[in-house]
């Protein structure tokens, strides 16, 4: 491969050879893969196949655990992610994260917004930053008449959609979702859908889901892990959704999708 | 014909929804758990009633003289005025102190240094410490705190800034133990929502954890001022005078420097005098000194209801 193969297509995450380890225990093994930008690309597979171990190791968030660590190449446009004198907190401020279960903060819905732009110092017009990031996260007609209540005070789905709003609120380039609706009922869990359709022009989303209608109705690329002898995940098969679903290449893919597995 | 649920008696249906009336060993259990709690309070009114039976007749003969007068021989005059300084001045010493020593001890331990085996041993030697008898602490004061002062030629060395030191590092443990309970009670999902949106390990414990925790953190700080003011063994090392003394006209300096003494001293004092007037004298200290506990405690739950709903 020579350097000019660069191209104005080059993935915005690509992993090379990635093994991720708790202690000795080796959770993933060998994962390459590319995570096209403005994509919604779902990762899927059994529980305990190591989805979130490798989501939440995208954005340094497995720093966290105790023992936690990685191997291999995890490159964010080009620059590896672990390289040294990289600092955690500037990946995460690039490569925000939605979580299982809706953590919004014990503070204002206000306040929940605009925390991530504070800690970062982002200058400008808060009152603007606020309101754009509640009405890219569809929730700004809701909130908008009771922004000093406190975010624990809305519904799940809206929880879920304020915590989508301090996401992007930071300006991320991606956005890690880690089960974003496992947590929520089936009317709040297609509008999360909806609005990941809507956020994927200016954001690259990954998302790990156990719902197989929801990677195949919302996901434009799959990557299916499975676990192996060692209980490590390792990557199947990955592709564009539609392919993956209609015809895999794998019975390991065809049996999983289908709900024969898993 | 078909047996039919419709065609049992319904006699029996009444009788076997019933029961087979009381279950004793549940009324008996019952009968106890209240009797516990009964003793308790019944201890505690005899206690309470005692003491303002006592001291009541004192404080309101007297009034505010009681509160203001300096300690003397001559119980018609003896008041509680310089042991209110001397416990106010502790109180203030173990809350400058204690407060951000404990609870920057407890961030750390929580926060930062987590997991490795040392962390483990500090933490199981704090929690060792806050059993430690006061009485030990008082030593640690005499050796430590008024050794430093004598040896700064600050007078003895006995003095109120050696016993309020003294009477921090003994409810030090509390705090940090309890003050990491209430950082610990702080949802991990609050941290990692943090950590994901950029902020840094200070922002997230100064931003997030330390105001979830506050609560917590304060009420442990006030159940330790309570226990802090009464405390009176480790004093009584630390150089509190028990007999009277006179500050004079010395300004604030000098009665920082000076002879002390504080409420339970003073209270502990009286109560081994010959004349029946002291032991009266006593317990109207003891109410004022509860006063003041009462009032410490009310005080955190007023302000830990407050910051509760701040959100």
């Amino acid at each position: 491969m020579s350097i000019d193969s660069v191209t104005v297509t080059e993935p915005v995450i690509r992993l090379e050879a990635v093994d991720l380890y708790y202690g000795t225990f080796r959770a993933v093994r060998d994962i390459s893969y590319a995570f096209p930008a403005n994509a919604i690309t779902a990762l899927i597979g059994p529980s305990g196949c190591g989805k979130s171990t490798l989501l939440r190791s995208i954005n340094r968030m497995n720093d966290l655990v105790p023992g936690a660590r990685a191997t291999g190449r995890m490159l964010y446009h080009g620059e590896d992610l672990y390289g040294h004198g990289v600092d955690p907190v500037e990946v995460r401020r690039r490569i925000g994260m939605v979580f299982q279960k809706p953590n919004p903060f014990p503070k204002s819905i206000y306040d929940n917004v605009a925390f991530g732009p504070r800690v970062n110092g982002i200058k400008g017009d808060l009152d603007d930053l606020v309101e754009a990031s509640l009405r890219r996260a569809a929730l700004w007609d809701d909130v908008k008449d009771k922004l000093r209540q406190s975010g624990l005070a809305l519904s799940g789905g809206q929880q879920q959609r304020l915590c989508i709003a301090r996401a992007i609120a930071t300006e991320p380039e991606v956005i890690l979702m880690d089960e974003p609706c496992s947590a929520l009922d089936p009317r709040s869990t297609l509008q999360i859908e909806e609005l990941m359709l809507e956020l994927k022009t200016r954001y690259t989303i990954i998302i790990v889901t156990h719902n197989m209608q929801q990677a195949a109705r919302a996901s434009d690329e799959t990557v299916f892990l499975t676990m192996g002898d060692d209980r490590a995940g390792y990557l199947v098969e990955a592709g564009t959704t539609s392919d993956l679903f209609t015809n895999p290449r794998s019975q390991l893919t065809e049996d999983y999708v289908s709900g024969r597995f898993g | 014909m078909q047996p039919n649920p419709s065609t049992v008696t319904s006699g029996a249906v009444r009788r076997g929804l019933q029961g087979s009336g009381t279950h004793w060993p549940s009324v008996v259990f019952q009968v106890l758990l209240a009797a516990s709690l009964l003793f308790t309070l019944v201890a505690l009114l005899v206690l309470l009633a005692d003491v303002l039976g006592r001291g009541m007749p004192v404080l309101s003969e007297r009034g505010i003289d009681f509160l203001t007068a300096p300690l003397s021989s001559d119980p018609a005059k003896a008041g509680v005025g310089q042991a209110l300084w001397g416990t106010f001045v502790i109180g203030v010493i173990v809350v400058g102190v204690a407060f951000p020593l404990g609870v920057a001890t407890a961030v750390y331990l929580e926060e930062y240094a987590t997991g490795s085996r040392l962390t483990r041993l500090v933490d199981v030697n704090i929690r060792n410490l806050a059993g430690v008898p006061s009485i030990v602490y008082g030593l640690l004061g005499l050796a430590v705190f008024v050794g430093l002062f004598k040896w700064l030629g600050l007078g003895n060395g006995r003095n109120v800034i050696a016993g309020g030191l003294t009477v921090a590092v003994l409810v030090l443990p509390i705090v940090i133990i309890t003050a990491a309970e209430a950082i610990r009670a702080v949802p991990i999902s609050i941290r990692e929502a943090g950590y994901g949106v950029g902020a840094s390990r200070w922002q997230v414990t100064a931003k997030l954890v330390l105001p979830a925790a506050f609560p917590g953190i304060l009420t442990g700080i006030v159940l330790s001022l309570s226990r802090a003011l009464g405390e009176t063994a480790p004093l009584i090392l630390a150089g509190a005078v028990l007999g009277s003394f006179s500050s004079g006209n010395a300004d604030l300096l000098g009665q920082l420097l000076g002879p002390y003494t504080a409420l339970p001293m003073v209270v502990y004092r009286w109560t081994t005098l010959p004349q029946d007037e002291f032991r009266q004298l006593a317990a109207a200290g003891m109410v004022v000194l509860l006063a003041i506990t009462f009032a410490a405690n009310g005080l955190a739950i007023y302000l830990r209801n407050r910051y509760s709903r701040v959100w």
